[in-house]
This record gives C-alpha cells, sequence and structure tokens, in this order.
C-alpha cells in the first residue's frame, strides 16, 4: 500500500512530460499498437471537438487523506497543491453565468480545502441542476470535524459520488489502505439515514468502482447488481447508480503498471476494447476541467499530464464559453481508457 | 519461432486464426461470443465453470484469460480457488472412480 506521493517520492513519472514520453513510446511509436488520433481519425473524429458545455468540474486541490494505488491525480496528505478564496471567487462568477447544468467537485478529498463549506454555500445559491461532490467516504470519518458532512451535503442538497472499490473487505482496503472499508460502510450508512441513496430518495448517492489491478472493468449494469445485493444482504446499504470506470494509465496507475509489468498488456487490452461508438460521447466533449490554480482542461486526465486547452482562453480568469467551445480537444494514447468496451467516464459508462 | 510452446503474448494473437480459414474461423468466435452471453446461466457462472475447466484442460492460456475475466467481473479469489477445486474433484474422481475397475478385475482374476 502507497503511503507517498510520487511526487513526494520524487519519482520520474511525477512528470507529467515522463508521463507522455511512455504513451507517446514504445509499443505506439514502433507501430505495433495504433495512435488513439489516428483511430479516431477512421470514424471523422480528429480533431475530436467539444459538443454543448454541460459539466464545469472543479479540482479544489491535490490533498488527501488516502494515498489510492491506482490513483491519477497522485493525490494525498502530503499534497500542497490547494484552491485559494480568490480562484473560487472566480469559478463562482463562472458558475452564476455558465451554460453548463451540472457542477462537479472533485480533489484529492474536496473537503480537505479549508474554504470548501464557504464554497459549496456560495455554489450552491447559483441554483445548478446536479451540485456533485466528489467525497471518497473515509473523510466521513477521518476526524470530528468532519462528521456532519452528510447533513452538510443534505442541507445544500449535493449529489454525493463516492467511491467503493468492492463489496468485500480485501479488495477495497488492498487498494485503498487498511480499515477504508469499514469507515466507507459506516460512512454509507449515514448518508442513508439522512435519506442518501434510498430509493424514490431525490438525494443523490452513487457508487464509482474501479478496477483494483491491471484489467478492465466488467459491465456495469452486472456489476451494480452484484454490489446492491451485496451491500443491501451484508450492511442494510442503499446507493443509486454504480459507475464503472476505466483506471486509466497515467501517474499512479502507470506507475503500478510499469512496475508489475502489466503496462504493455494493459494497453493492448485498452487498444483491442477499443469502441468507436464511445468516441462520440468521450466526457472531454461535455467536460471542462478547472485546476485548483485555475487552468483550464478538456478533462481530469489531461489536468494531470499538464495538458491545457488548446484555446485563447485558459484560465479561470479569463473564462469565455464561446471562445472556449470553440477548440481542438488534446488526445494521447491514455485517451484509449475513455474509449474501452462500453467507454468511461467520471459519469460511468457512454457506449 | 518461438523457443518454447507457450508464450504469452501469442493469446493476444488467437483472433489471427481466422485468417488461414475465415469460415470457420467466424463460426467459431461467433459462437464462443454466443457461449458466453447471459443466458440461462449469468455471464458470472459462466466464467467460473470456464475457470475450472481452464484448469482441468491445463490451457494457460485459458487460465490467464479467465482470471483476468473473473477480476472484471468482480469475482473474489476465494470464489475463483473454489471453481478451481471443483474441476480439481472431478479430475481426481475421474481417476479414482477407475478404482472401481480395478477391484472388479483383480476381484475376477483372483480365486
Amino acid at each position: 500500500m502507497a503511503t507517498k506521493s510520487l511526487q513526494a517520492k520524487g519519482k520520474d513519472l511525477a512528470i507529467a512530460n515522463k508521463q507522455l514520453e511512455i504513451l507517446n513510446g514504445g509499443i505506439f511509436a514502433d507501430g505495433e499498437l495504433p495512435y488513439f488520433k489516428d483511430n479516431i481519425a477512421k470514424i471523422g473524429h480528429f480533431p475530436l471537438r467539444p459538443k454543448k458545455l454541460e459539466i464545469l468540474q472543479i479540482n479544489v486541490g491535490y490533498m488527501c487523506n488516502q494515498v489510492c494505488e491506482h490513483c491519477h491525480v497522485d493525490a494525498g496528505p502530503d499534497r500542497k497543491e490547494i484552491m485559494t478564496r480568490e480562484t473560487m471567487q472566480q469559478c463562482l462568477e463562472v458558475i452564476k453565468n455558465t451554460g453548463a447544468h451540472t457542477l462537479d467537485l472533485t480533489g484529492g478529498a474536496p473537503e480537505m480545502n479549508p474554504n470548501f463549506r464557504w464554497f459549496v454555500e456560495e455554489a450552491a445559491k447559483a441554483g445548478i441542476k446536479d451540485f456533485i461532490v466528489r467525497s471518497n467516504l473515509t473523510i466521513i470519518r477521518a476526524n470530528k470535524k468532519y462528521y456532519d458532512l452528510p447533513d452538510f451535503f443534505k442541507k445544500h442538497n449535493v449529489h454525493v459520488i463516492s467511491s467503493m472499490p468492492h463489496y468485500t473487505r480485501g479488495k477495497t482496503d488492498k487498494q485503498r489502505g487498511d480499515g477504508v472499508f469499514d469507515k466507507s460502510i459506516k460512512a454509507l450508512q449515514e448518508l442513508n439515514e439522512r435519506g442518501y441513496g434510498m430509493p424514490g430518495s431525490d438525494l443523490r448517492l452513487d457508487l464509482v468502482y474501479n478496477p483494483s489491478g491491471a484489467y478492465l472493468p466488467g459491465d456495469q449494469m452486472a456489476l451494480q447488481a452484484d454490489f446492491k445485493k451485496a451491500l443491501k444482504e451484508d450492511f442494510n446499504i442503499d446507493f443509486h447508480n454504480l459507475f464503472a470506470i476505466t483506471n486509466l494509465p497515467i501517474a499512479r496507475f502507470l506507475d503500478y503498471l510499469i512496475a508489475s509489468e502489466n503496462y504493455e498488456d494493459y494497453m493492448y487490452a485498452l487498444v483491442e476494447a477499443y469502441n468507436p461508438s464511445a468516441v462520440a460521447n468521450v466526457m472531454c466533449t461535455n467536460t471542462i476541467s478547472i485546476s485548483w490554480d485555475g487552468w483550464l482542461y478538456d478533462c481530469d486526465f489531461n489536468q494531470m499530464l499538464d495538458l491545457k486547452v488548446a484555446s485563447k482562453v485558459k484560465h479561470i480568469k479569463d473564462y469565455n464559453e464561446d471562445i472556449l467551445n470553440d477548440r481542438n480537444i488534446i488526445i494521447s494514447q491514455h485517451c484509449y481508457g475513455c474509449t474501452a468496451g462500453s467507454g468511461s467516464s467520471c459519469q460511468g459508462t457512454v457506449a | 519461432m518461438a523457443d518454447s510452446y507457450y508464450d504469452p503474448k501469442d493469446l493476444r494473437k488467437f483472433g489471427k486464426i481466422t485468417e488461414w480459414s475465415e469460415n470457420l474461423g467466424t463460426k467459431f468466435f461467433d459462437y464462443y461470443g454466443e457461449v458466453f452471453k447471459e443466458g440461462a446461466l449469468t455471464a458470472r457462472e459462466k466464467s467460473l465453470i470456464a475457470l475450472a475447466v481452464a484448469h482441468t484442460e491445463k490451457c494457460p492460456y485459458c487460465i490467464d484469460a479467465y482470471t483476468k475475466d473473473g477480476l472484471q467481473k468482480g469475482i473474489t479469489k476465494e470464489e475463483m480457488m473454489e471453481a478451481v477445486h471443483v474441476g480439481a474433484a472431478i479430475k481426481s474422481g475421474a481417476a479414482l472412480v477407475h478404482g472401481v475397475q480395478m477391484m472388479n478385475k483383480h476381484d475376477k482374476l483372483s480365486m
């Protein structure tokens, strides 16, 4: 189990360019596997262009109470990148005027940003239709100051999306750390007590499943049925939807793939599972990702690879939706992760 | 030519068998795909059966493929190992039940 971020360990793969060298080189550069660009060109999707903006995803900081093995953010307690109140103010101006119907707060553990509650209170006033906070669940039990988060979420009608790698203790703790399973179960029960995730409830509680290793997620509906049955029978837990998300080969997951000698097989699996019908709906076509320091990206993965949007508007202080939407989306071989099988996005499958 | 009979990378090339006999190869893969679809048995149950048979057939490609398939379907290692034991029990049972033949023959030949 990891205890420090790649950045704190001073590892090469903490540097975005080093990751891109791997993704653009090796089996792709020598022609063994096709570049993502070539595959989407065959179906007329290159350059990849945005559709109508639907989702503003704001990463309020990379600090996290967990150090998950697969984390594409390389988040952890040692990360100090935290969005300031000034940048949040700039985000609020955008939230008030955006055409997007969904606001999606992520991290790290977004709750660890000292201005998190203020930001949620202010953002909720904008009346955006779907207000998501991606909570890792254990944060709710990490410290007394977070115990009231379920009530806080309910007060502001926040849609909670939480990671849950498996419905068994062993698999969950292996990916996320000892004790994560029990804390997550307790947090889910507390959310259920407030009405979150209950059948017919407007308080939305969705779970995110991503594989605990070098393999792709199975069928989302089948996994959802297994999760629902097991969590209900064993812990009387209810939730709404399960999103099966493919691990993208960047940051800590890329480090794991290389160290475990699974990188080539994993890239083969992604390319073999490439589904052309997923391309039109990949999330970068309806999302803008905003980093802790206000830079704009096509998605959270491009943010971690430091691939800023290819637009005159690159920072939240200059935000202009019309100019931003007239851009080409930046792609590389990690994008195969979003087009494998039924496709993958922060909202689950796309095809 | 590889200098060993089994190379894990060969599994990736399985689909290529169709290139040398398109009609039969296509028929096989269509059939294979159809068999593993959700039916009276779930895809999950079929994956575990495949894993057990992979072991009794001692097919390294199949073992790799259905261990991965099981992980993708959220099957736990305990479930996988029980499936392997089911296969192993049938294999050992199949050997042992021939003991009756031995006993029959022994008794027939003995005074």
